[in-house]
């Protein structure tokens, strides 16, 4: 399945400066893997060392949160579009 | 690799920076920085040290840290794409983020690092019994360990 993968702004230096990026993916950690297959730097910004998304990493399945979904797991179809979207934490 | 940042604002919007973390105080305050990079459009290869970054508007929101006001700040998903919207509404983008430590030094805390994303700039301004005090700006190194300071240089206006 051809999908397209948005790259938020603060990422966009980790992938040639590109806003999107098309992979081939069957399922939405599909999508993501393809991404950082392409640009391997940005690995470390979306996942823990142990793999697992950020959780200031938020993914979203054309405007559908995927932690409402099957998460990674969600299939995607032909034409789909996989946003990534900062939250944004700090604290004192 | 010594990095050499800096980020433009004006006198009037570092001040209302400063306002809100008073107003809100005990609590943090937080905001997008609304303003234009050069490194961020599609510029080739302008990514060198020291590219002016220049903060133009800003966008106070509302910290959802309802648990955990007085040393937590959080900007949802949601709020950051109002933000961003509002940026590109001004043909600005979303270059930053601003937050207040109540009754703590403007330095960024392990909890800042750890849920930094890079590129942004993070400005800090330290809130003393009320009243505005330090103000910095930081921004998270490549390799997520660390931070550089990012130099404020404060204009007297806005060269929009
Ligand atoms: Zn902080």
């Amino acid at each position: 399945m051809a999908v397209k993968v948005i790259i938020p702004t603060p990422l966009r230096v980790y992938a040639a400066k590109k806003d999107s990026a098309e992979v081939s993916a069957e399922t939405v950690g599909e999508a993501l893997g393809g991404l950082t297959a392409q640009f391997s730097e940005l690995r470390k910004h979306l996942f823990t060392d142990d793999g697992k998304l950020r959780s200031f990493v938020n993914v979203y399945l054309n405007d559908e949160d995927i932690r409402y979904m099957a998460k990674e797991a969600t299939p995607v179809k032909d034409g789909d579009v996989v946003s990534i979207v900062p939250s944004i934490a700090g604290g004192c | 690799m010594a990095e050499n940042f800096q980020l433009w604002i004006s006198h009037d919007l570092s001040e209302r920076i400063r306002r809100h973390g008073a107003e809100v105080f005990p609590h943090e305050c937080c905001g997008a920085l609304l303003g234009r990079d050069a490194t961020a459009v599609g510029s080739g290869d302008s990514q060198e040290s020291g590219t002016p970054r220049e903060v133009l508007d800003l966008f106070p929101m509302v910290n959802r840290r309802d648990d955990s006001p007085r040393n937590r700040f959080a900007v949802t998903a949601d709020d950051v794409r109002d933000a961003e919207k509002a940026a590109s509404q001004h043909g600005l983008e979303v270059v930053g983020w601003y937050h207040s430590h109540p009754d703590h030094p403007a330095r960024p805390s392990q909890f800042d690092r750890e849920h930094a994303w890079p590129w942004y700039s993070y400005i800090i301004v330290s809130v003393m019994s009320g009243a505005p005090a330090e103000m910095t700006s930081w921004r998270l190194d490549d390799d997520r360990q660390d931070y550089s300071a990012e130099r404020i240089e404060i204009r007297n206006s806005a060269g929009a």
